[in-house]
């Protein structure tokens, strides 16, 4: 357990000094007292809880953005210390390997949670000092976003580690990193949309489709935050009428998708020879 | 005298490639031993298999009583010196060696205690971006001594360090030895190696091709003493007791004694008027190159 806290510092330490932490903090926080202060605009009286456009507004920004960051961050993480000769030497301590990809996933998470909580927090803080309407009923929605962001960072940290332990380079992983990302988050819902139009709802059921949103961990992620009240002003309501899927089969979807690329990592760096 | 280290019938291939094939070694307490051979004979694979980041092909190996492989509690007992050490740049000096300090669960004090010993103190806050070749190498050093360990492996442990650096650094060794340490120094400069090792391991091409101390080496290997005279004003030019002298740059003579012609040959020499005497015996270069050629020859 020690082994794993002083890996996780060191990644810590390193994020702070490499400005990734400041970096990532701001550019979360930019981006979600923008489309706080533009996105509530149009809202006027409509009865929506401002805070509820945020959540909406935010978890779409979110699906596009803690992906990417999370990939940046991780895909380096093994690849890149072994081409700058910094792993050969790490891994002559006394340690076990799955210790080195869970003490980093434990410091880059940290970094990921950090970031997101003051880039929304600094969002929701500034909205509430406004005066916005409705604010009381909106906090559990923007507390899900939180939680949910966070574990949908886990899920690419925990994919990125994987690339980073499978590629021989670090352009490899790299390239292989954007792939992921423009997978889950364009190719697939467009591919998944596609084939709804073209089948017309015969062959595939309501059950079918609950099982392909749960095949992409950025879909379970935008159930989580769009079904519930907010659902009603995001595009994806309907959709979400249409999955029966409940809060903890989304979560656990979430889950499985940190757990499983996680131990496949640690997996298949125990087996390396290095 | 107890083993630290047993290398028993190892051989490790990667694929295709051996690159060792049977090799058998082992390091007693307390002793320096030179492991040695030219790129690609299999030195950093030995060492990787001692600590453990690699398994045997076939065959055995063991450190400090235990197997480094299925068990890494015996690499906290180790240190290691990579070829070509490297650090996160962004980190200062302190706190790469207070990292790996928590790693091995060392005091923490240690951390000056080593900064000190390596010469790095004032240079401690200084980001490792900021340090010369030959301060990195240092810091690599500090890293191998934390918790003091018992056997040290230093894989080309000098490249990059200035002459007055490495006097030091063979004076940590002979220290570190009389504390009981066990070293294995991996090396292409074979001329510093001489009187520091206690006992040589010669590779190639993923075999073991000798292994004794220099001096029995230098028995096997049968390779002449050379013998350099310079005659006074006037002494004739030849010598007794053997017709090989040859002259080199007009006053002086010199001949390759066979082991057991050296004797009468300085007696022969001591004998005449001379003004100078060089007798060099065969450097570990030389006796490198011998055994790498004997192999080259058994190999075809």
């Amino acid at each position: 357990m020690r082994t794993i806290l002083v890996i996780a510092r060191k990644e810590i330490q390193e994020g702070l000094r490499n400005r990734w932490v400041l970096a990532t903090t701001l550019l979360l926080a930019t981006l979600a007292l923008t489309l706080t202060f533009l996105g509530s605009a149009p809202t006027g009286n409509v009865g929506a809880s401002a805070l509820d456009v945020v959540v909406v507004s935010l978890s779409s920004l979110s699906v596009f953005l803690v992906p990417l960051i999370a990939l940046l961050i991780s895909h380096d993480a093994i690849v890149g210390e072994a081409e700058r000769g910094t792993l050969l030497l790490l891994l002559s301590y006394p340690l076990a390997r799955w210790q080195v990809i869970v003490g980093k996933f434990v410091g880059h998470l940290a970094i990921l949670a950090f970031a997101t909580l003051v880039g929304y927090g600094a969002a929701a803080l500034a909205l509430a000092a406004t005066g916005g309407s409705g604010l009381a009923a909106g906090w559990p929605a923007f507390a899900r976003l939180i939680g949910s962001s966070v574990l949908l960072g886990a899920v690419f940290v925990a994919i990125g580690y994987l690339v980073s332990v499978l590629a021989g380079e670090r352009g490899t992983a790299g390239g292989i990193a954007v792939g992921v990302w423009l997978v889950f988050v364009l190719v697939y819902d467009t591919a998944l949309l596609g084939l709804l139009v073209a089948d017309q709802g015969r062959t595939v059921t309501a059950g079918l489709l609950d099982a392909l949103l749960l095949l992409n961990p950025t879909d379970a992620y935008r159930l989580v935050n769009l079904g519930g009240g907010a659902g009603a002003i995001s595009g994806m309501g309907g959709m979400a009428e249409v999955a029966s899927l409940g809060a903890p089969a989304l979560l656990a979807a979430l889950l499985l998708w940190t757990v499983l690329p996680l131990a496949a990592a640690m997996l298949v760096f125990s087996r390396r020879e290095a | 005298m107890t083993h630290r280290i047993e290398i028993n019938a190892v051989s490790k291939s990667f694929g295709a490639v051996q690159a060792v094939r049977d090799v058998s070694f082992s390091l007693a307490e307390g002793e320096i031993v030179a492991l040695v051979g030219h790129n690609g004979a299999g030195k950093t694979t030995l060492i990787k298999l001692m600590l453990g980041l690699i398994r045997p092909t076939s065959g055995t190996v063991r450190v400090l009583g235990g197997d480094p492989a299925a068990d890494p509690t015996v690499r906290a007992r180790l240190g290691y010196l990579p070829e070509n050490v490297s650090f996160n740049p962004a980190l200062t000096g302190r706190e790469t060696l207070s990292f790996y300090a928590a790693l091995k669960r060392a005091p923490s004090r240690q951390v000056a205690e080593l900064l000190d010993r390596v010469g790095l103190s004032a240079a401690a806050d200084r980001r490792v971006r900021t340090y010369s070749k030959g301060m990195r190498q240092r810091l690599g050093l500090a890293q191998a001594l934390i918790g003091a360990p018992q056997v040290l492996l230093l894989d080309e442990p000098t490249t990059g360090l200035d002459p007055a650096l490495r006097r030091d650094f063979y004076g940590f060794l002979d220290e570190l030895r009389a504390g009981g340490a066990t070293i294995l120094l991996s090396s292409h400069a074979l001329s510093e190696l001489e009187g520091r090792a206690d006992h040589i391991v010669i590779m190639g091409q993923g075999v073991k091709i000798a292994d004794g101390t220099l001096d029995a080496l230098r028995g096997i290997a049968r390779l002449p003493t050379r013998i350099r005279v310079r005659l006074a004003e006037g002494e004739k030019r030849r010598l007794d007791g053997g017709a090989g002298w040859r002259p080199v740059n007009g006053h002086m003579l010199e001949i390759d004694a066979a082991p057991e012609e050296k004797v009468a040959l300085l007696r022969a020499a001591v004998g005449a008027e001379i003004a100078d005497l060089d007798v060099t015996p065969p450097t570990l270069d030389e006796l490198y190159a011998h055994f790498q050629d004997r192999q080259r020859e058994a190999g075809r």
